[in-house]
């Protein structure tokens, strides 16, 4: 049978359940999979992490180099995320140029990180308008089992709460010394299934999503980003429903970034 | 390759004939294989070996993309060979450069030796190997992951391939170059081997080495090989082997 075929009777079936409140694994609509944590992956890196949520398995490592500011902002260091869907981490993912999932996961990142002012950017400033840390966050999706954002912003965080500027290396000073993080943002992201919003999706609950809806929220009870994928619509009701399960879930996801797992 | 703190060549060769990290001269770094380590690849495998992480993935045999490459009478292989940016200490651009093109076809090669890839014309099997922390060697540890993950395919193949590197460094031929070895050594010498045939399919080489070295050199590598032939068959064994009373557990 055909990848299309089995797809669309798979999709058929989710929509069955949900309309029963119900998910093929089992799970409740407001359960994630389990999350794990492990600090300190790649050595290589000056912070990393490997995320796991549920078969979803995404590594994100951190480089600080020393390079030139932007000229309208002087003072200020350089943040740049990139997230690679590597071909590796699913059948549905070729090699060549980033594709837009792979352009939105890193923007969608990338805003929550900067948002969030989880990094106090004029702090990487060495000299102004010369010499600034450049700090590079890069994701790589290694098992793309659905919902790549949040794994992908949990990565992140989770490289950069255990990152070290490597500043002796670099000659910039005596010692290498922890990266100051300020905020903790993590993201959350929920799917329309029928008449029922799941969050956590499955690649396959993905597929049969009408809507995804994602929002990051931080420590001090901001909404610091969102984003609407996939085709399908969202009231205003379910909107302000989803944000509330949205902070709920981040307090416990913050938690599981910085330290233990759950 | 010249790491910015990198000032000074180390000794790489103790009086007592000893290596940077203790080793003797022909002895290879601790190496961990796990078959079947992700969940939506057709086959996949996940090597430590040294400070190397390495994981692979296979998909197919499934449809030829680009279309044009697709053959009539047997499978092709594609190969992508990627290093993550954080695996090295300068950051890696991400993206295909030269080194990674021509590793991935000198990869691709080896394993167009053994695999009965006429067993699925008009398709591909594609090997995609991800070096997430890089520490020399990872042609070779990235052609053992794959290898390994093919067999977790089911991909039909005369031979697993097991590889190495062999190098010299202060002055001796050495087994399992790491990195200082590898930046500072004299002579690098990757190659892969089919060990039922005894036989290579990838043999690289840069440096400089005497005739008596090389021979040197390649008896150390194969007998490399075949060691770590024995920790990709276990891994495969550990993956799918069924002790009486259990079948079905896995």
């Amino acid at each position: 049978m055909s990848e299309e075929v089995t797809a669309e009777i798979l999709t058929t079936h989710i929509l069955d359940l949900a309309g029963k409140g119900k998910r093929l694994d089992g799970r409740a609509a407001d359960e994630y999979r389990k999350i794990t944590v492990e600090h300190g992956f790649v050595t290589t890196a000056d912070g990393s992490a490997l995320v796991r949520i549920g078969e979803t398995a995404v590594l994100s490592g951190i480089k600080l180099e020393p390079g030139k500011p932007f000229p309208d902002t002087p003072n200020a260091g350089v943040l740049t995320t990139n997230a690679e869907l590597i071909p590796l981490s699913s059948p549905v993912f070729e090699p060549g140029p980033p594709q837009p999932g792979a352009i939105e996961v890193s923007r969608v990142v990338d805003r929550a990180i900067r948002a969030a002012e989880t990094i106090d950017l004029t702090r990487l400033c060495v000299t102004p308008g010369e010499k600034t840390w450049v700090c590079y966050v890069d994701i790589h999706v290694l098992d793309h089992g659905g919902n790549l954002i949040d794994a992908a912003l949990l990565a992140a965080l989770g490289a950069l709460t255990h990152a070290t500027v490597p500043a002796k290396r670099f000659g910039i000073a005596e010692a290498d010394y922890p990266l100051e993080v300020l905020h903790l943002p993590v993201e959350c992201t929920f799917v329309r299934l029928g008449e029922t919003i799941m969050v956590d999706p499955t690649f396959d609950e993905e597929r049969a999503a009408q809507g995804r809806l994602t929002i990051a929220t931080d420590e001090t009870g901001r909404i610091v980003a969102m984003q609407k994928g996939l085709v399908g619509a969202f009231s205003p009701e379910d909107i302000k429903a989803m944000v509330e399960r949205a902070f709920a879930h981040g307090e416990r996801m913050r938690a599981i970034a910085k330290g233990g797992n759950a | 390759m010249g790491s910015v703190g990198a000032k000074d060549v180390p000794v790489l060769l103790s009086p007592e004939g000893l290596r940077i990290d203790g080793r003797r001269v022909d002895e290879l770094r601790p190496i961990k294989i796990q078959a079947g380590a992700l969940k939506h690849a057709d086959g996949s495998a996940f090597v430590e070996w040294g400070a190397n992480k390495v994981m692979a993935a296979v998909y197919g045999p499934r449809e030829v993309h680009p279309r044009h490459l697709q053959q009539n009478t047997k499978a092709v292989i594609q190969c992508k060979y990627n290093m993550a940016a954080f695996s090295v200490d300068e950051r890696k651009r991400p993206g295909l450069d030269r080194r990674s093109q021509e590793i991935s076809k000198v990869i691709a090669e080896a394993f167009e030796s053994v695999v009965f890839a006429e067993e699925f014309p008009r398709t591909s099997i594609d090997v995609y190997i991800e070096v997430l922390q890089a520490n020399a060697g990872t042609r070779c540890a990235g052609l053992v992951a794959a290898s390994v993950a093919l067999a977790d395919a089911g991909i039909p193949m005369a031979d697993l391939l097991p590889a190495v590197a062999v190098g010299k460094a202060g002055g001796a031929i050495i087994l399992d170059l790491k990195k200082e070895e590898d930046n500072f050594g004299e002579a690098d010498l990757p190659m892969a081997l089919v060990p039922q045939s005894g036989r290579l399919v990838l043999l690289q080489m840069e440096g400089h080495m005497t005739r008596e070295e090389l021979s040197k050199a390649l008896d150390l590598g194969v007998k490399g090989c075949r060691d770590i032939y024995e920790v990709m068959k276990q891994a495969l064994r550990d993956r799918y082997m069924v002790t009486p009373g259990q079948e079905g557990a896995a």
